[in-house]
């Protein structure tokens, strides 16, 4: 048929799912620790309908052809690892990465998942976790009659008993980073695992080697700006309308000639 | 049969090949750094005698609609704009040069500087390549430079280059990837008037008004050769009518 029916098609393919990264971020938008992504387009092949160059004498040549381009796609919806907003909670667990970073945890299923989502909890063990109930790599198990629980920026956990005025140290929070945090694949509840395009972690202390710092009592806002996804979001609304006024264009032109001819 | 059906079927036939690139334009609306494509309509006589009155209409590309496209702030580090005139050299799919004003950068595992298609950016020599880092910044005049791992922040490195060119745009031509290319194959030297802006992205610059308008006139205009293909059939028929015995 048309190619302009199936271009036309491409285009509204592509803001849809623009539409739908923008309602994932918009819901999200209160999400500790969410990096925000966006939809990356590239235009299609193009067809050469008249090739440039092509003989139209023996001795002269068209000076120009014709390609027609085949529309659009998404190529990829990127997550964007700026930092978000630290926002206080007084919560003695929580804690913020300042700069780049991630927490380790240890998933059920024994794999290493990777997560800037601070709002960790302690578990029957004396475990810290996440809310999901993960475990935190290295593990840090604070003493049940723990009075107080403090994070350094550098990582280290202490904790004061009763009974004596000395604190004692349980522990060290490990941060891991990556070459390409954006090649990280997200799987939900805040979590993301290493894939081929992110590198392999590298971990260290906070505060060193250009990992970000820890900010105990603070967590890390979501980064969607939310003025921003709401004008992403009309214009993503009015090309598709653009797109959908096309189709219909397009079908009157053939519906113009079943009828005519 | 009279050759004014064919030469209205001509009209009508082209009309929809506008209509396919306007609405590759149109669908192009929101990819980042991507320029129109203009296509033109060009007359093609007939040769003999007696055949100069008859003129077929021929679609052709006249290229690419160099305007720029509208600035928009990110605040992404790693997003930059081509203020003005002037391209990016990036690394084509079979290892040539080409040209492109996306600036969605990211870097790859390896190290590469990649834009947001996956396109290798060129540097002094050959694709950039960034040693580990815990900051990366790109300066106005192109230069990537880094704070190398376990550095201080303030022990800079400059890295590379990127390669911004500024050629003629009447040697430039989009190929069948759309990528834009030098249309002769030379080699482009890099300028250095051409000035990025980090922290924004440029947009597309298809007009998406302009492109409406254009699609409702290009519908216009081929109701206006179906119409006359109708006439057409109308008058074959009347002559024979005129011609028939009873």
């Amino acid at each position: 048929m048309n190619q302009a029916l199936w271009i036309a098609k491409t285009g509204l393919d592509a803001q849809q799912t623009k539409m739908a990264n923008i309602a994932n971020n918009l819901a999200n938008s209160s999400t500790t620790g969410f990096k925000r992504s966006r939809a990356i387009f590239e235009d299609l092949l193009y067809q050469n309908v008249r090739q440039v160059g092509a003989k139209s004498s023996q001795d002269t040549q068209l000076p120009s052809g014709l390609q027609l381009g085949t529309g659009v796609r998404t190529v990829a919806t990127e997550k964007l690892f700026t930092q978000g907003n630290l926002t206080q909670t007084e919560n003695l667990l929580d804690m913020a990465i300042e700069g780049r970073g991630f927490f380790q945890i240890l998933m059920p299923d024994g794999g290493q998942a990777y997560t800037r989502d601070g709002s960790f909890q302690v578990d029957d063990q004396g475990q810290m976790v996440t809310s999901g109930g993960y475990v935190l790599q290295p593990s840090i198990t604070l003493p049940e009659n723990a009075l107080s629980v403090n994070i350094g920026r550098d990582g280290t956990v202490s904790v004061s008993l009763p009974g004596t005025t000395a604190v004692s140290q349980v522990g060290t929070v490990q941060l891991a980073d990556f070459v390409n945090p954006a090649g990280l694949q997200a799987v939900g509840e805040n979590l993301f695992l290493e894939s081929n395009a992110s590198g392999s972690p590298q971990t260290g202390n906070p505060g060193l080697n250009g990992l970000g710092s820890l900010v105990q009592g603070y967590v890390e806002s979501s980064n969607v700006n939310v003025v921003e996804e709401l004008v992403n979001m009309i214009e993503t609304q009015r090309a598709y309308e653009m797109n959908s006024k096309a189709i219909s264009t397009t079908d009157q032109m053939l519906q113009y000639v079943a009828q005519n001819l | 049969m009279d050759h004014f059906l064919y030469i209205a079927a001509s009209g009508a036939r082209e009309t929809m090949l506008a209509q396919a690139a306007n609405t590759h334009n149109l669908a192009n609306a929101s990819t980042t750094g991507f320029r129109a494509d203009i296509v033109t309509a060009q007359s093609a006589y007939l040769s003999g005698a007696g055949e100069g009155s008859r003129a077929y209409a021929g679609m052709k590309g006249r290229g690419v609609d160099f305007k720029e496209g509208v600035i928009n702030a990110t605040g992404r580090g790693l997003d930059i704009a081509i203020n003005g005139p002037g391209w990016m050299a990036v690394e084509a799919p079979d290892g040539s040069e080409a040209f492109s004003r996306r600036g969605d950068l990211r870097i790859s595992e390896y190290g590469q500087l990649l834009n947001g298609v996956g396109q290798s950016l060129l540097g002094n020599a050959g694709p950039i390549a960034i040693p580990p880092y815990t900051d990366v910044a790109i300066g106005a005049d192109g230069t990537v430079s880094i704070v190398p791992l376990g550095e201080d922040p303030n022990t800079l490195v400059a890295v590379d280059r990127i390669k911004l060119i500024n050629p003629d745009n009447s040697l430039l031509s989009k190929d069948n990837n759309g990528l834009v290319i030098m249309t002769e194959g030379e080699v482009a030297l890099p300028d250095t008037s051409v000035k990025l802006v980090s922290g924004s992205l440029e947009s597309s610059n298809v007009n998406s008004v302009q492109a409406m308008v254009q699609m409702i006139e290009l519908a216009r205009q081929f109701e206006t050769h179906v119409k006359m293909m109708k006439t057409a059939e109308e008058l074959d028929s009347s002559s024979a009518k005129l011609m028939s015995m009873n």
